[in-house]
């Protein structure tokens, strides 16, 4: 590729890459307008010390609504996510063992809250939990969350699990190790990184769901989804964009640390 | 593991997430399924009238079943029903709301009354026959109005009216939506992918490159509608920085949101990683000396490009392109905040039939249709592309 073809496919992709990522980061000098607008007043542009302020990160911080719908979306999270995880790392570690035809039934069904649209679980776990007095219920929320986010588990433990070393339980085996002390002292470990990410992929699963909660959810199970659906839709307030702001800080905090994490592990290995 | 086989462990082990997705997703879904061909409420609302006229002949006014209509009515003002019933009702057929309401109020006044008396509505053969066939809890009815079909009373299936012709047309429009977001993110992921599994690319680069498409790919949905809803309203970000830039003036504000084109943009930006993701993992493995045996042979770059890795890629683009769609056909979040009155897709109208209108038999078998769309394309694609050598 000549110079000039090249510098003009790296702009190409820059662009693509800002197309990604500034939309999220405008939103985070916008949280800090002192006005009830979704725009940049003048004093912000004169970057006015005046003219900044941290007014929606009060309003959010105490406000009832928003402080019962972050306790909401932990509370069906911290549920969610180690029983989508016991579950998700269980049937990965089964599959494997399984002929080849059952296995491939079952990864079928495993995967199916992955491919049919959430508006159609949604519907249809409402008229199922209807006559059961489920809806507007914690359970019902933690039971679809579950559904939704135990197949990421699955896939995630899953591929951790195909450059797993079968050998290895083969010579714990032989060296007397009893199956269950093998699974936590050799498969456990070897496969903790993929058991990490697919419960990370549950916590997040659970914690950005916006549908199911639309349909399950009453006034008391309001989630931060349905708090910033409202702020969106109905009240129109930039508190929401305080509240996004956060949001997209503690992703690249989560993110940042993954990566480096898998980097240092990366550099760990090769000096070994 | 001696003493165990390691298929029956492999069971004990799947077993409780399988059935776990059976309780709690696959019977929902059966249950959405069954919703779409059998509603019970009329039938419930009106015990006597179903069990009369299950026997009836259809030919004429069946006496037998006035004194059954009476006899419910009257209980159904007596627990205030009525008005659920004369709205289920006309549904059916526009006027009947009227007509229940009439004749349940005459009844609570004079309780004796003929039915004909009140109202001569009811001697109406056609009445009797709708009566009939609503009061079955079994009905074809909801799955012939998400396709815009009716039934005429002689029994044939006609299309809609034109101005009640809504589904066909929002299913059709979905799929357009879907092929072009699918279009458009192929267009922008391709360059990308291609960037990051470049062996030019250092390691800081690419993972600069992978982070920005991660970080809107975890990013929650809300967080990225906000964010457009910024940029893109009329007083938006973008707006304001063309009108000061002199681009546009105070009256050429651009329409960019709550509308099709919102959907649009917010619906590449959301599923663009989904396109990225399984190119670049199909990029990453293919192996560089073909390129370089072309490169070798005296091909230009751009014949390389073309003739030798663009079709060693075909299945990352099939692979993304076949998620971008099928996600994309049942998109719900992203209309309903961003598309405004315009923007709206068949998801869209499933939910507003749950939560406004209440027409949970519609909702069920236009969610039924997508299904069937939705299972179709991800059993019957990935091997059509087999088939063509796509594999992945």
């Amino acid at each position: 590729m000549n110079r000039l073809a090249r510098f003009g496919f790296y702009l190409l992709c820059g662009l693509i890459a800002a197309f990604l990522v500034l939309p999220l980061l405008v939103i985070v000098p916008l949280s800090f307008n002192p006005e009830p607008y979704f725009s940049f007043t003048p004093a912000m542009l004169q970057l006015d010390p005046a003219g900044w302020s941290l007014r929606w990160y009060r309003e959010i911080a105490e406000s009832a609504q928003w402080r019962l719908a972050l306790r909401n979306s932990l509370g069906i999270a911290a549920v969610v996510t180690p029983l989508a995880t016991l579950l998700g790392t269980m049937a990965a570690l089964g599959l494997r063992r399984l002929p080849t035809r059952p296995r491939k039934m079952l990864a079928v069904i495993i995967a199916s809250p992955l491919v049919v649209p959430v508006i159609l679980f949604a519907t249809g776990i409402y008229f199922f939990l209807a006559p059961l007095g489920l809806t507007q219920s914690f359970a019902g929320i933690i039971l679809a969350h579950t559904a939704l986010a135990a197949p990421y588990v699955v896939v995630t433990v899953g591929s951790a699990l195909t450059t797993f070393d079968e050998r290895l339980l083969r010579a714990a085996s032989i060296l007397g190790s009893p199956p269950l002390s093998t699974f936590f002292k050799v498969t456990l470990p070897l496969i903790a990184p993929g058991i990490a990410s697919g419960a990370l992929f549950a916590f997040v699963t659970s914690f950005d769901e916006a549908v199911i909660a639309l349909f399950l959810a009453g006034y008391d199970q309001r989630t931060i989804p349905l708090q910033m659906w409202s702020g969106v839709r109905d009240q129109l307030s930039p508190a929401v964009l305080a509240a996004a702001t956060l949001m997209v800080l503690l992703v690249t905090i989560v993110m940042l640390g993954a990566m480096l994490i898998a980097r240092s592990a990366r550099s760990a290995g090769t000096r070994r | 593991m001696n003493a165990v086989s390691p298929s029956r462990a492999g069971w004990a082990l799947v077993l409780p997430l399988v059935a776990f997705i059976v309780i709690a997703f696959l019977a929902p879904i059966a249950t959405m399924l069954l919703r779409s061909v059998h509603d019970p409420e009329i039938a419930d609302l009106m015990p006597r009238t179903r069990q009369t006229l299950a026997r009836w002949d259809g030919i004429g006014v069946p006496q037998m079943a006035t004194e059954a209509v009476t006899a419910d009515l009257r209980e159904a003002s007596a627990t205030n029903q009525i008005g659920r019933l004369a709205q289920r009702l006309n549904r059916e057929r526009n006027g009947l709301r009227v007509l229940i309401d009439v004749t349940a109020r005459h009844l609570e006044r004079e309780p004796d009354t003929k039915l004909s008396r009140i109202d001569p509505g009811w001697s109406d053969p056609a009445l009797w026959q709708i009566l009939a066939r609503v009061t079955s809890p079994w009905t074809g009815q909801h799955l012939l109005n998400a396709l815009d079909l009716t039934v005429t009373p002689d029994g044939a299936m006609v299309r809609q009216e034109e101005a009640r012709r809504l589904y066909v047309d929002l299913f059709l429009r979905t799929a357009w939506v879907a092929a072009l977001v699918t279009l458009i993110c192929a267009l922008l992921g391709y360059p990308y992918a291609y960037a990051y599994a470049m062996a030019a690319a250092g390691p800081s680069l690419r993972a600069l490159l992978l982070f920005l498409v991660l970080l809107p790919f975890w990013t929650s949905l809300l967080v990225r509608a906000t964010a457009w809803i910024v940029l893109l309203q009329r007083r938006g970000v973008i707006n304001e920085g063309l009108l000061a830039a002199g681009l546009i003036g105070e009256t050429g504000r651009l329409d960019l949101i709550y509308n099709m084109t919102g959907t649009i943009i917010v619906m590449v930006h959301v599923l663009l990683p989904f396109f990225v993701l399984p190119l670049y993992s199909v990029m990453a493995g293919l192996p560089t000396s073909y390129v370089r045996a072309s490169a070798s042979l005296g091909a230009h770059p751009v014949r390389t490009f073309a003739r030798v890795y663009l079709p060693l890629t075909y299945p990352g683009v099939a692979a993304g392109g076949l998620l971008v769609f099928i996600l994309s056909l049942g998109y719900y979040v992203t209309p309903a905040l961003v598309g405004g009155r315009t923007g709206q897709l068949i998801s869209n109208q499933i939910a507003f039939h749950m939560q406004r209108s209440l027409n949970w038999g519609l909702a069920a078998a236009l969610g039924t249709l997508l299904l069937l769309a939705v299972l179709l394309l991800a059993l019957t694609l990935p091997r059509l592309a087999e088939r063509g050598g796509l594999r992945a």
